[in-house]
């Protein structure tokens, strides 16, 4: 497990595009936190340093974005909205069993049992007027992503 | 589900001979959360007039649909809401099936299992019925809603589209011809007003109710950012306006005048930066008409706010009606039917999930 404590919003998108140059291929994290701890602002600093453009827009309404950029496609969720794992079926989440897809997912638990398993579980809490960040793997494709980390 | 589409799309190519277009056309949207139908027979001097009906789910009890029992129906379950939504719709008009001239559903862009249904029932009872059908694009038929109002503005006009899901500013140049100027990077500015509210401990989605508690609030004594208003340009940001809130709801006494305060502060940032985007964008377009569209657009303070902006740099405001500006069917049927009066219809199911309204071409 790895520990980051993060003391502004600048600071949060750092850490994200210093995580993203561990990306290799498919790779699925589950992003947890309470609404503000800084999910979607990390899912987009992420997006962005991986080539998808300025315009990452939040999926709170849209339940999942996909993107394409060299190499990828990539998917961001968010299940806050979702009171059911039933519900998920009208997202068309098929798609993201392909093993090269970059998978995020904003509130996971609310999906649990219709979602691909995380690969990485990323954490994110209030901390005074920052944000504390804890990464943990959970497959062998979860370690080589943290050793990949540059 | 990709596949899904293909197949269905094989399944139903046939193609269809004759336009009925002075008969009505059934609308139906299904692309995200809510389930909407209506029936609109084409009228080109008044569409609003041609409005024969429109249902969304949570307007109607399905009692005797479903023996007595009315089960709790989960957002986003089409399958069970839709049928008895278009059977309901051409009750109300006093319609039968036969009675109908085309069939218009939301192709994208929205959930690509949502607008299977909807698409794949439309084309069902179209084929049935030897009428043509027509895939719509969701985003145009907000574009087009307004002009279900007495009244209606006439292209070129802006439009500020602003719900929980869309931040938008777009040129309506003419029907189908579309320019976007401006888009949110970030959050939109209903989810804005939603997570906010969430954070200072009122239930979500809690815009409304934040919006209701800003009115007892002091104007002034919380100051917030007026995101992307020191650049050119029209895009807008909002993400970064919950975690200010959040310090200063944190730093605060947390008296309820506090929460009201914070509460005043925050929608005066929205509404006076939605504000200076839209005279931007009405001076660079020259348009002299602004309509607004979405839930948002129920804002009390925003709606004076433009009201005043118009007055003062000679603008009309346009506000249709709320239940126009949220998803619904009749503004699919509309949109539908200017499409099928100008002689387009798709002989195959295509949904797209995303779909730039800038592709879309005059009807």
């Amino acid at each position: 497990m790895r520990e980051f404590i993060l003391a502004d919003e600048a600071a949060t998108q750092g850490i994200a595009q210093a995580l993203a140059t561990g990306v290799d291929g498919g790779l699925v994290m589950y992003l947890h936190g309470d609404l503000g701890a800084g999910k979607t602002t990390f899912a987009r600093a992420f997006l962005r340093a991986l080539g998808v453009g300025e315009r990452v827009k939040s999926p709170t309404y849209s339940l999942v974005e996909s993107y394409e950029f060299p190499g990828h496609v990539a998917w961001h969720l968010d299940l806050y909205r979702i009171a059911d794992p039933g519900e998920l079926e009208w997202l068309g989440l098929d798609a993201l069993s392909d093993e090269a897809a970059l998978v995020l997912v904003e509130w996971p638990e609310r999906g649990a049992g219709a979602l691909p398993t995380a690969d990485v579980h990323l954490r994110l809490a209030h901390d005074g007027e920052g944000r504390r960040l804890r990464l943990e793997s959970a497959t062998k494709r979860g370690d080589r992503f943290l050793e990949g980390i540059k | 589900m990709g596949k899904l589409a293909r197949l269905i799309g094989r399944a139903v190519n046939y193609s269809v001979s004759i336009l009925q277009i002075s008969k009505p056309v059934l609308g139906i949207e299904t692309s995200c959360d809510e389930t909407g139908v209506a029936l609109l027979r084409w009228d080109r001097e008044n569409p609003g007039r041609g409005l024969l009906s429109h249902e969304l789910f949570s307007q109607v009890r399905l009692h005797a649909e479903y023996g007595g029992v009315v089960p709790e129906l989960a957002s986003r379950d089409h399958v069970r809401k839709l049928l008895p939504l278009v059977r309901k719709a051409l009750a109300d008009a006093g319609l039968g099936l036969s009675d109908l001239g085309g069939v218009a559903y939301t192709a994208g862009p929205g959930l690509v299992g949502a607008l299977l249904v909807g698409g794949a029932a439309a084309r069902a009872m179209a084929w049935a019925l030897g009428i043509p059908a027509i895939g719509v694009h969701h985003m145009e038929g907000h574009l087009l809603a307004p002009l279900l109002e007495d009244d209606p503005p006439e292209p070129p006009f802006v439009a500020l589209l602003v719900s929980g899901g869309h931040s938008m500013l777009v040129e309506v140049q003419g029907i189908g011809s579309y320019r976007i100027l401006g888009d949110t990077l970030d959050d939109a500015a209903g989810e804005a007003f939603d997570k906010t509210a969430k954070m200072m401990g009122l239930p979500y989605p809690g815009g409304p109710a934040l919006a209701k508690l800003a009115e007892q609030g002091r104007s002034g004594v919380y100051k917030f950012t007026r995101p992307m208003t020191d650049r050119p340009g029209f895009d807008f940001s909002f993400s970064g306006l919950k975690t200010q809130v959040l310090m200063a709801w944190k730093a605060s006494d947390g008296s309820d005048q506090a929460r009201a305060d914070i509460a005043r502060g925050f929608e005066e940032a929205i509404v006076d930066t939605l504000a200076i985007k839209c005279r931007r964008a009405l001076a660079a377009t020259g348009a002299g008409r602004l309509v607004i569209a979405g839930g948002v657009g129920a804002n009390r303070r925003l709606r004076a706010q433009l009201a005043e902006a118009g007055a003062a740099d000679g603008f009309r405001v346009y506000f249709p009606r709320l239940e126009f500006c949220t998803d619904n069917g009749a503004m699919i049927a509309l949109a539908g039917a200017i499409r099928l009066a100008a002689g387009q219809h798709d002989d195959t199911l295509v949904v797209q999930p995303r779909w730039s309204l800038e592709t879309l071409t005059a009807a």
